[in-house]
């Protein structure tokens, strides 16, 4: 009698193990535009945690004008798709979400559906900027972002006062290239005590985790000049290998970071990006490179000193040929997906939800005002810009006449363990452990590897 | 199911589509993993040792009369009580302090963060052991002990001779808690050291989660990963159990 007992368990143990996932998948339907129709949920799933307490506004106001309920969950910092992937097997699985780039859409493919009969895509003033396979759309931008060197002004200026100065420039202006900058950023490293600071650039956050500024960021510079250089199609199979030629232009920036910082360079593995934000916001360092979002942050550290029209923007010098015509990174990593495994009707709420928010005026005023966004839309008009100082900048280096400004090509970079590996390598170079030779062969080699795994 | 997913390509459990074993062959080529695997072996085999030695000598230390020995007992349990991530930040605090001061930081070389895990795993887990061996103590009748003295045995012989076979149920369970804790240590490592420098201080546990996020498609490899790493942990307390469980001996 046990022995029956058990066999009856055991089979219905293994019969749990291996009926699942069985699901056909629905044909996939594109989203075409009805006006407003049937009440149904819409389930967003934000990437960004400093837009959250908007969210919560906008969706009160959504609901009270159209009566339409929309449900906004945010993920944890760099925990998207960790959460995307938990929820995504739920039956309250989010209808809109994002990827970020071609990457993030190969994981998701299965989920994305076709928006190119919807209203929000019809209003993109850009269409080449959407995320499209063979022409179909399937992730629509909604900001556009920008970043560089930012610079605290009154420093600098403090620092180009100075009678005993080594450089002729008067002003940060004067600075259009890399050898500029580095004899600028040299002598005020000299001249710290003077300046009162603790160094030009804040630290060089190398751990794991903080590691993003300069394995993606700062690395989409020189990748950016090797494809173009190479007119590599960036949509084929020629971004499966690099050579990463201008690394030494990486390494001329890098070096320039790390040796003249407010923390010595052996010490960089356990900083992280909160705290140069933080020791840039006390006016312990001059630069820091990051982008527009962090207005809100520095903004927000207690005891800032930098005011808004103290704060400025350089372009990332490297050392290459024509740099003084070189403008800011400006691009997006954040496009709108929408669930094609849910119903027609949630599909159609997700994009009417989506339209209303970048075209009626409360939902314009939202998304200028309070989550700061340059919106890629032409239901905006000039005036319709946010009004922080780093996205004034970077609103003014798009019109600057005669500047090229710099794509964001890293959302071709192969996969995360990719910058894994290049923020490790460059965390030990920084500590002095091993060569930058080294560090060369971990990035092509790495880069090679993770794209023989991309489907 | 989780057996089920390792064998399967995909992004969330609801579009699986089989592969058969290409998944385990990814995870057995994969160097990180063998790297992960060895270091797990090496960290579970020091810090078992350290843990139970320690334990033990605190353990005979405060069933001794000592003055305020229960005052001493509950501050060396109080660490257990503290998680696993909250601890790693903390020492990770301490040890960069340290280190701090020679220059370097904890990210510097994989032995800090090897030995970083060890203590901190030691502080944790050293109180929680204690404490049962302090019970198996209590458990010997205290007649054993007297017969030992009046045949003449020295101190260092009624150890070795009575106590430990008497005590061997509190080490199997020791052992048992310490070897599977240290063996599928996540929060700590992830806090402590995050697998720096160059994941040469990511364990199985925290590998299998880098590669589930790691690379797009690759959750499937992580899965089979766990499966793995859940056999290997089932194997290995099973076989200790065998182990040391025959060597128990009544009263």
């Amino acid at each position: 009698m046990k022995k029956h007992i058990a066999l009856i368990l055991a089979l219905a143990v293994s019969s749990t193990l291996f009926t699942a996932c069985g699901r056909d998948e629905e044909p996939e339907q594109g989203v075409t535009d009805m006006p407003e129709g049937a009440a149904h949920t819409v389930r967003f799933l934000n990437f960004k945690p400093e837009s959250a307490e908007a969210y919560d506004e906008i969706v009160k106001s959504y609901e009270e004008q159209t009566g339409n309920k929309v449900i906004i969950e945010t993920a944890a910092n760099n925990t998207y798709e960790q959460t995307l992937s938990a929820k995504m097997s739920t039956s309250e699985a989010p209808t809109i979400f994002q990827v970020n780039g071609p990457r993030g859409y190969a994981n998701w493919r299965d989920y994305c559906a076709d928006l190119s009969e919807t209203r929000i895509y019809a209003a993109l003033t850009d269409k080449n900027s959407a995320l499209s396979v063979d022409g179909v759309p399937y992730g629509i931008p909604y900001t556009v972002e920008g970043y560089g060197i930012i610079y605290n002004d009154e420093i600098t200026e403090k620092y180009f006062d100075l009678a005993d100065k080594a450089v002729e420039m008067e002003n940060m202006e004067e600075v259009d290239s890399f050898e500029e900058l580095r004899a600028v950023v040299e002598d005020m490293q000299a001249k710290k005590d003077e300046l009162g600071i603790k160094g030009v650039f804040a630290c060089t956050s190398l751990k794991p985790g903080d590691d993003w500024r300069w394995q993606t960021h700062l690395a989409n510079v020189p990748i950016y000049y090797e494809f173009t250089n190479k007119n590599v199609d960036l949509t084929g199979d020629e971004t499966k290998e690099i050579t990463f030629a201008y690394g030494e232009n990486f390494r001329n920036i890098f070096d320039l970071y790390i040796n003249n910082s407010t923390v010595d360079r052996k010490m960089l593995g356990s900083k992280i990006t909160d705290e140069s934000m933080a020791e840039f916001a006390l006016g312990e360092c001059a630069m820091v490179q990051n982008g527009n979002w962090a207005w809100s942050q520095i903004n927000g550290i207690d005891g800032n000193v930098v005011t808004a029209e103290n704060i400025k923007y350089l372009p990332i010098y490297t050392g290459m040929d024509g740099e003084e015509n070189q403008g800011l990174c400006i691009g997006t990593e954040n496009y709108f997906c929408i669930n094609s495994q849910a119903s027609a009707e949630e599909q159609q709420a997700a994009a009417d939800f989506l339209y209303w928010l970048y075209s009626s005026d409360m939902g314009k005023d939202y998304v200028t005002n309070k989550l700061g966004f340059i919106a890629p839309f032409d239901t905006f008009d000039d005036a319709e810009t946010p009004d922080d100082p780093l996205t004034r900048e970077v609103l003014d280096w798009m019109d600057e006449e005669g500047i090229v400004n710099i794509p964001w090509n890293f959302t071709l970079f192969p996969s995360q363990t990719f910058k894994e590996d290049f923020g490790a390598a460059l965390l030990q170079y920084a500590q002095g452990s091993i060569e930058w030779a080294e560090v060369e062969k971990v990035v092509t080699e790495s880069w090679k590897t993770e794209s023989s795994y991309l489907a | 199911m989780g057996i089920y997913l390792s064998f399967n390509k995909f992004t969330t459990v609801e579009n699986a589509q089989w592969i058969g074993f290409k998944n385990y062959a990814l995870a057995f080529s994969n160097t990180d993993f063998l790297n992960a695997l060895w270091f797990t072996a090496k960290f579970t085999l020091v810090s078992v040792v350290t843990v139970n030695v320690f334990a033990f000598l605190l353990a005979l230390a405060l069933t001794s009369a000592v003055r305020g020995k229960n005052v001493f007992r509950t501050i060396f349990f109080m660490p257990n009580l503290i998680g696993g991530i909250v601890l790693g930040y903390i020492w990770n605090l301490i040890i960069n302090g340290v280190l701090n001061r020679f220059g370097v930081d904890l990210s510097y070389d994989a032995n800090y963060g090897f030995w970083g895990l060890v203590i901190l795993t030691n502080w944790q887990l050293i109180g929680y052991m204690m404490v049962i061996y302090i019970a198996g103590l209590q458990n010997i009748p205290r007649d054993l002990h007297e017969a030992s003295q009046i045949d003449g045995a020295t101190r260092f012989q009624t150890l070795r001779h009575v106590t430990i076979p008497m005590l061997m149920p509190s080490i199997t369970i020791c052992t048992f808690l310490t070897l599977t804790n240290s063996f599928k240590l996540f929060d700590q490592n992830l806090a402590l050291t995050a697998g720096a420098p160059a994941r040469k201080t990511s364990m199985l546990a925290l590998d299998i989660y880098n590669t589930f996020y790691g690379r797009a498609g690759w959750q499937g490899v992580g899965q089979a990963k766990a499966v793995i790493f859940f056999l290997i942990v089932a194997l290995i307390a099973f076989a200790q159990l065998k182990f040391t469980s025959s060597r128990e001996v009544e009263s």
